[in-house]
């Protein structure tokens, strides 16, 4: 689930001097009554892979498609590189997009598509050649150079579509779903392909997904959509172990949210005392909520620890229960523990040693529940 | 189909499998079916053969016979036209062709300008017809789906009244003293009536009217199977509007086109009615002079050569726009 990145790259969102490439300011967008996108304010900057996450008929889309100038904004303006945007047409923008349905023109070869946005520039045919013999070779498809969209499989379409909206050096390229036609392997393979030819040409993306997975490998940073609404912004990291609200911790990953209230509140840690748990948390962060105030606190699965045994220390941050089921996925196991109260926690745990023999832990066994200060995370909305 | 079945209704077709059962276990319904079978006469070839049948005996016979006069000599009596075959003695059969009239065809410039005019007129009805009928059947794909059947709806409304009745009607509208020149003149726009009727404009207006519903259908059917995101896809490669209309719509609705031109253009190739109708003494189209040569002066023989003639110059482009079509849809799939 982690950044693919190789290193850590400069972050400038956190620089407030940086001019942001794409900006988006209060936009809104309704289709009669139906609030599609809702005053949304975003910047993104030049060289990085922005994902737009969210469920179908977030409104992700429908940014996106306002980004290419397919859609007009209700309200709000869009401005990309230091222009506005907003009301110009799309052939005119500086940026591309790679369609869903990659949209290739049924009626001409792999090459002749790549050509398209070229002699649309009126461009000298041997420039036009050579610049779509360079990018065939990039996605590697110089040998289906002749081919017509129908005679290829989904992947070869995918890459021919990549490297039609590559063609032009778009400064900013919008991809739309863009790899949820292929199959799981070539899924993972095209995302790092992806990566590699994003850092090649400098070009920044904003990508659109409903999988979180690929969200978390492809992003530099996310921005969760609900609703019409962008509801958090931030790197995978930020986004998967401090989500800002219930909805985000639920999104992404899998989570075991307990309702309870505060009943110590110091600037560095807070305890949570829940009726669901049985127990007290003890968070290692502090929380802006007033005092006895609803919360809810996050616990991510796998940081969770399952043993036999009692832990040592004081009463915080531990619960027993009795396991319930057991799900063996190879990598990992999933351990649905039932607490006293009745509600079920799932714990994954890796399976470091090999399964099989005696000594693990089975079902209908009195376990202890335990995790360290720092994991649980509370929200307040 | 058992299947499809809904569970509560099945009391009818029940009876009818439990019949049809019964028959099958008939003796000379088995025999017939082996025998049948044994022929190669399934049901399926049954299904496809019904058609051929039909046009075998409404089509090609009649062709035939057509042809066979066409190559005979004309005479005076019933019917007005020589044998083909003929006993010259007891065991001699003689076949006497006759292509004389073929060569007439050739040697008039009657019957050339007549061809002539008329591949003239179909030709600019089927353009004028692609003209009007591709936007409006754009248009119709385009608007919102609830309107969409109206709009169809109207398209093929003339349909419900008589060809004959409607370009009778346009006689009553284009007159000397009809709806345009009356409305007109009381206006005062002008002194005197303006000419329409019998002349080619009438004659073009006509086909027009009559063989638009032709052309939109088509086009409309491949217009709205065009997919929206190639449009966007072309703007977004900087592809203004109209240049992408060309380059995309164009070219991926040319089934329609050639599908909605073929229907324009042979129905008006031969085309007898209207330019009977509204046309002048001088706009000679085929199909007035086939008329002519058959009812008025009883020449069957040049008339039968007169329409073989004809075909003959239709089939031709047919062929090559088949080719075309077969093409287009060998690229889609």
């Amino acid at each position: 689930m982690a950044s693919a990145r190789p290193e850590q790259r400069s972050e400038p969102w956190k620089d407030p001097g940086a001019t942001p490439y794409v900006r988006l300011e209060k936009v809104t967008k309704k289709f009669g009554d139906f609030v599609a996108v809702d005053d949304v304010t975003l910047n993104i900057y030049r060289g990085e892979i922005f994902c737009l996450l969210g469920g179908s008929g977030c409104g992700k889309t429908t940014l996106l498609r306002m980004m290419a100038g397919f859609e007009t904004p209700t309200s709000g303006s869009i401005w990309i590189d230091g222009t506005d945007v907003t009301a110009m047409p799309p052939y005119e923008r500086p940026v591309n997009m790679m369609f869903q349905s990659y949209a290739l023109f049924p009626h001409m070869t792999v090459e002749q598509n790549v050509a398209f946005g070229l002699r649309q520039d009126k461009l000298p045919k041997r420039e036009i050649t050579e610049r779509v013999t360079e990018m065939l070779k990039l996605v590697r498809m110089s040998q289906f150079a002749g081919r017509k969209p129908h005679q290829l499989s989904g992947g070869q379409r995918q890459r021919v579509a990549l490297a039609r909206s590559l063609v032009k050096r778009p400064k900013l390229l919008l991809l739309d779903e863009p790899l949820a036609a292929l199959d799981k392997k070539l899924r993972e393979h095209t995302q790092f392909e992806l990566i590699n030819i994003q850092e090649t040409l400098g070009v920044t993306f904003v990508v659109v997904t409903h999988d979180q997975e690929e969200a978390m490998t492809l992003a530099s940073r996310i921005g969760v959509m609900n609703h019409g609404e962008i509801v958090q912004v931030g790197t995978p990291t930020d986004i998967y172990e401090y989500p800002s609200s219930r909805f985000v911790a639920d999104f992404i990953g899998s989570v075991n949210m307990f309702e309870g209230h505060l009943i110590e509140d110091e600037p560095d840690y807070v305890r949570v005392e829940s009726a669901e748990l049985g127990g007290v948390f003890h968070v290692g962060h502090g929380v802006s909520a007033a005092p006895n105030a609803t919360v809810w606190v996050a616990l991510r699965p796998e940081k969770i620890h399952i043993s036999r045994e009692r832990p040592e220390g004081d009463g915080d941050n531990r619960v027993a229960g009795v396991v319930a089921e057991i799900a063996y996925l190879g990598d990992q196991s999933i351990y649905l523990v039932r607490l006293a109260g009745g509600r079920l926690v799932r714990v994954t745990q890796p399976n470091i040693v090999r399964q099989g023999g005696g000594g693990r832990i089975s079902w209908e066994e009195p376990v202890w529940l335990s995790w360290d200060s720092s994991s649980p995370v509370v929200v307040t909305q | 189909m058992n299947r499809n079945r809904p569970a509560n209704g099945q009391s009818s077709p029940f009876i009818l499998a439990e019949l049809m059962a019964w028959i099958r276990a008939l003796g000379p319904y088995r025999w017939a079916s082996v025998r049948l079978r044994g022929w190669g006469m399934t049901g399926r070839a049954a299904v496809t053969g019904v058609p051929y049948l039909w046009l075998l005996l409404f089509f090609l016979v009649p062709f035939l016979i057509v042809l066979k006069i066409s190559i005979s000599d004309i005479r005076l009596g019933m019917p007005p036209y020589e044998p083909l075959l003929t006993w010259l003695s007891a065991q001699v059969l003689g076949i006497k062709v006759n292509f004389a009239n073929y060569a007439f065809l050739w040697e008039d410039a009657l019957y050339r300008n007549a061809y002539l005019n008329s591949l003239l007129t179909a030709g600019v009805s089927t353009v004028l017809c692609l003209l009007i009928g591709y936007p409006m059947a754009y248009g119709i794909a385009r608007s919102r789906p609830s309107w969409r059947n109206l709009l169809l709806l109207l398209v093929m409304l003339p349909f419900w009244t008589s060809f004959l009745l409607r370009v009778y009607a346009w006689i009553g509208i284009l007159k000397n003293n009809g709806l345009i020149n009356n409305l007109l003149l009381s206006m005062g726009v002008i002194d005197e009536p303006i000419v329409m009727l019998q002349t080619d404009f009438a004659v073009y207006l006509g086909i027009v009217y009559s063989y638009l519903p032709f052309m939109v259908l088509p086009l409309y059917t491949a217009v709205e199977k065009l997919d929206l995101s190639l449009l966007e896809a072309a703007a977004d490669l900087g592809c203004r509007p109209v240049r992408a209309f060309f380059r995309i719509t164009v070219p991926l609705t040319m089934t329609g086109i050639v599908a909605g031109c073929m229907l324009v253009f042979i129905p008006a190739v031969g085309e007898f009615v209207i330019p009977a109708l509204l046309g002048g003494p001088d706009s000679l189209m085929i199909g007035r002079v086939l008329w002519e040569e058959f009812f008025n002066n009883r020449a069957w023989p040049v008339a039968s050569a007169v329409a073989i003639a004809m075909l003959l110059l239709l089939v031709l482009p047919i062929i090559i726009l088949q080719r075309v079509q077969g093409r287009e849809m060998g690229a889609h799939r």
